[in-house]
């Protein structure tokens, strides 16, 4: 669904993408994974096209993007940041987005405004909810019109753990219905009950892209977190983010 | 476009900055009406308020209503719309605003005490230069960084052409005063939309007798049909030809 060639972007100096090939299909879970600063939102906004790439091209649905913006009607982004206008209420935000979509009420996929009870919100401005009801509802907002391909942008940063439990559950509905979804996240745990591939992202440059199982079988590891720090661990001094994550997860279990 | 043009136009009209424009154009040229005896010198003083004060309300608004619907332009991106097609909303959202506030503000009173050549050339060059200035705005805003570099920029071109501009014409005229400068003159005016409407204007009025030989050939030239075309169609270009260059920079913008 997504194809992803030779693609490059340089920030000034920093080379944030680095001749990236990939290729995402239907069913997928793909978790991109690397840290902070490694290219993971850059190449998210190069597929949205918020972000112009220096070369190489990317295919989705075999059509290369490139000034044709139908393209996005497939996809529900939910971003890292949710920023929206501040005098809009959050009905409105919602209203609006229908207007521009144009999709039939009756396909629209209301599961999160329920769960999340945004609707008891609809007539409060953006400016008066706090971090984590944004983050619900830019999530809402990435499912409402029932999209093909998922794009979530740290998705349970910010959640509390029972909004964390219902976004992973519907991710999971979302992968049963045989949809492209992609995933970066910090926290491992998370991703490791929905993910199928992993993509490791480091300095722009693509260190591997595997699926979850042939990672898990190579290194010997049943959790997720442990089969990339053994993996980083043959001989590579990029392991230290790794190594760091881990250490802190340690200490916060000795504590 | 004109769907996403009503959301922009409704949050203009939220922040009463506009409400406010229109009262204050309309307390001070009612207030000139009724000063002065002669409409033709409430109307020269009016001539002022809209060579200067105009371009400057409609840069600074455009500026900061740019920079303050960033949330609104980065939601808009993800969804199935063409940049070219968000900045011409915000483009239309803006001029809309502004041009009904010129209209109201100023448009009322002329209509009311001053209906004949002169007024109709104030209206004109007022609503022109708005639309002129909105145009310079959005590009000074795209291809600034930040509010603050993007608000200095509005100011600087709005010294430019409002002042120091004149002090360079004059400058040159001396240097050259013993060739005939005429016909170059005429030249130097296209390249200020200012200076073009404040010439458009006086040579309606009947003070333009007293600029002697210049004068005379402006009159000439501005008084018959070519003259309104020419001033028509460089106003046009002062509208077209920034607003165009907004939007390619704006289509290779990251976001």
């Amino acid at each position: 669904m997504i194809r992803i060639e030779n693609l490059k972007k340089k920030f000034k100096k920093l080379q944030a993408l680095d001749d990236i090939n990939a290729f995402f299909n239907q069913g997928q879970v793909i978790s991109l994974i690397g840290p902070n600063g490694s290219g993971k939102t850059t190449l998210i906004k190069c597929i949205l096209g918020m972000v112009r790439a220096d070369s190489g091209s990317i295919h989705v649905n075999g059509k290369q993007i490139n000034g044709d913006p139908s393209y996005r009607s497939q996809i529900g982004y939910m971003p890292q940041i949710g920023r929206y206008p501040d005098n809009m209420k959050v009905g409105q935000l919602f209203r609006m987005l229908k207007n521009i979509r144009k999709m039939p009420e009756t396909e629209l996929d209301t599961d999160l405004l329920v769960k999340f009870n945004l609707v008891s919100i609809f007539d409060k401005p953006m400016r008066t909810l706090s971090g984590g009801t944004r983050q619900k509802v830019s999530a809402a907002l990435a499912f409402y019109f029932n999209p093909a391909i998922l794009i979530l942008d740290e998705p349970t940063a910010g959640l509390d753990p029972l909004s964390s439990e219902i976004l992973k559950e519907k991710i999971m509905q979302e992968k049963q219905k045989n949809k492209l979804i992609l995933i970066t996240s910090h926290i491992l745990s998370d991703l490791d009950e929905l993910t199928t591939d992993v993509m490791y992202l480091q300095e722009g440059k693509m260190i591997f892209y595997k699926e979850l199982s042939v990672l898990k079988k190579e290194t010997n590891e049943e959790k997720l977190g442990k089969a990339i720090a053994s993996i980083m661990k043959g001989g590579k001094r990029e392991a230290l983010w790794i190594d760091e994550v881990l250490a802190l997860k340690e200490t916060v279990k000795t504590n | 476009m004109l769907k996403l043009s009503r959301y922009v136009l409704y949050d203009i009209l939220r922040s009463k900055v506009v409400l406010a424009y229109t009262l204050f154009l309309f307390i001070v040229s009612f207030s000139l009406f009724q000063l002065e005896e002669n409409d033709s010198k409430a109307i020269l003083s009016l001539l002022t308020i809209v060579l200067i004060v105009v371009p400057l309300i409609s840069m600074i608004f455009t500026t900061i209503h740019y920079y303050n619907s960033y949330e609104f332009i980065e939601l808009m991106l993800s969804q199935p719309l063409s940049r070219t097609r968000i900045l011409l909303s915000e483009y239309a959202g803006v001029a809309l605003s502004l041009l009904s506030a010129f209209f109201i503000g100023i448009g009322i009173p002329v209509l009311f005490f001053a209906f004949d050549g002169t007024g109709l050339a104030l209206l004109f060059t007022g609503g022109a230069l708005t639309l002129v200035f909105i145009s310079i705005a959005f590009l000074a805003s795209v291809k600034a960084r930040d509010k603050a570099r993007g608000i200095g920029a509005a100011l600087l071109l709005w010294f430019y052409f409002a002042l120091i501009y004149d002090g360079l014409v004059l400058l040159i005229l001396f240097a050259f005063s013993d060739y005939p400068m005429e016909k170059f003159t005429l030249l130097l005016s296209a390249l200020n939309p200012i200076d073009l409407g404040r010439i458009f204007i006086m040579l309606k009025m009947d003070i333009s007798a007293l600029m002697g030989y210049t004068g005379a050939l402006y009159k000439d030239f501005f008084g018959s049909g070519t003259g309104v075309f020419f001033t028509l169609g460089i106003m046009l270009l002062w509208i077209t030809l920034p607003l165009l260059w907004a939007i390619r920079v704006f289509k290779r913008k990251d976001l």
